[in-house]
């Protein structure tokens, strides 16, 4: 962390600013992006989730190629538990899902909690040393921006939000049929004499599935990050180390509890929402 | 905090991820534990059929060893039973042995003491001549006192 003192301590706002800039493609330095603007692209974002998406499919794959049915040896047992403990979860709230929603689940989960789980990583970490090499190349140090934890971004989030949308229709139509899906629109939750209330509820109730799901991640990650940066502030003076430890680790022990439990939430909710999506009409 | 195309970039990641976890992992895993769960509950029930048939054999068992032990009894007794014959027998024998043992010591006995009587008889005559000679002084005609002298030898 020492590396990032200086601009910490003399510039709180600028230190935290820097830290919160994406490195992004379709932008320029100090342009601020608008809050929907698809010619830019965050690199950082998209690097950091491939990076773990990678490693989670390379562990897949190794474990799902090395599977010993009888004697079920280290990695195996730890995937085990975590296949059985989603399958378990899918098996209860969504009793007859299709083969799809289990991997769905278990992706979501372990792909989620990996890209939260960069949060864990000294905030300084990696940025500074990324800007340390940059700078070899004759970048601007200031100028260079990483952020590590993909999930405090809405791309990664509502990515996923949106993907689990997207098949929210689809179970939907697939169980009720286009008309069925239109006819809950038309006469839930209200009956027939409601029809506008009834659009309008529907719509909200829909639209906010995809909408809390993606925030809510993006809003944890983000403030607990926002809390790190923060607290690794407290590098302004000798003295106030102790203080600046006791809270990093405090933040960090309460970050553990916070970060698989969001991962968990995202991928319980999509559960729900994808077996509500499964429900017939007459289910309501 | 905004939205920009790399929300496509994460969807089409995000897909791809599902699918390669499903195919790659999920799906021969949860074959791998279904047949897991199958084989245990076949082992499990290949455990109580067997304790079951432990539990017949070792029932069998107790029978058959009642039933040696009866049948042991049984020859048991059947032994003790034949030995009492045979004790009863043997000492039936010895008896009647003995009874003809005694028998024919006695006619032994008898036969012996008419010998003896019979010896005795002959020798009387002798006896009495000699004895009458010593006292007489004079030699004695046996032939002539025969008569005296059976009726002598009659009395013994």
């Amino acid at each position: 962390m020492s590396e990032s003192n200086a601009p910490a301590i003399s510039s709180p706002v600028e230190y935290i600013q820097h830290h919160l800039t994406n490195w992004s493609v379709g932008v320029e330095h100090g342009e601020q992006v608008k809050i929907v603007d698809f010619s830019v692209f965050h690199v950082d974002v998209f690097l950091f989730s491939v990076l773990l998406a990678g490693l989670l499919a390379f562990f897949a794959w190794k474990i799902g190629k090395n599977l010993n049915p009888d004697k079920p040896t280290g990695a195996q047992n730890v995937a085990e538990t975590i296949v059985e403990f989603v399958n378990q979860q899918v098996k209860d709230i969504f009793p007859n899902a299709d083969g799809l929603i289990g991997p769905l689940a278990i992706t979501i989960f372990m792909w989620v909690l990996l890209m939260n789980s960069m949060d864990f990583l000294p905030v300084d970490l990696l940025p500074a040393l990324f800007g340390g090499v940059a700078s070899l190349f004759g970048a601007d140090p200031h100028h260079v921006y990483l952020k590590v934890v993909p999930t405090t971004n809405l791309d990664t989030t509502f990515g996923l939000a949106l993907s689990v949308f997207a098949l929210i229709i689809f179970y939907n139509i697939k169980h009720k049929g286009v008309w069925g899906y239109i006819k809950q629109f038309l006469f839930h939750p209200f009956g027939p004499y409601l029809m506008p209330v009834n659009i309008v509820m529907t719509a909200i109730e829909e639209v906010a599935k995809p909408v809390s799901l993606g925030l809510r991640l993006f809003g944890n990650m983000f403030a607990g990050e926002l809390l790190f940066l923060l607290i690794a502030l407290l590098a302004f003076s000798v003295w106030a180390m102790p203080a600046q430890i006791a809270l990093g680790t405090l933040w960090a022990i309460f970050h553990m509890l916070v970060v698989p439990l969001q991962a968990f939430i995202f991928m319980l909710l999509t559960i729900v929402y994808l077996g509500l999506a499964s429900q017939s009409a007459e289910d309501h | 905090m905004n939205v920009t195309a790399t929300l496509i970039g994460q969807m089409i990641v995000f897909s791809i991820l599902v699918w390669f976890v499903k195919s790659v992992l999920w799906e021969p895993m949860l074959k791998v534990l279904e047949d897991r769960k199958g084989r245990i509950a076949d082992g499990l029930a290949a455990a109580e059929k067997g304790k079951h048939e432990e539990e017949l054999a070792r029932k069998h068992a107790l029978d058959e060893l009642k039933k040696a032990k009866a049948e042991a009894a049984e020859i048991v007794a059947q032994g003790q039973k034949r030995a009492a014959e045979i004790v009863d027998e043997a000492k039936n024998a010895a008896i009647e042995e003995a009874g003809r043992v005694k028998v024919a010591a006695q006619a032994d006995i008898e036969q012996e003491v008419s010998r003896a009587r019979e010896t005795l008889r002959t020798q009387v005559s002798a006896l009495a001549v000699a004895g009458a000679e010593k006292i007489l002084g004079k030699e004695i005609d046996a032939k002539a006192h025969a008569k005296a002298l059976d009726e002598l030898a009659a009395q013994i």
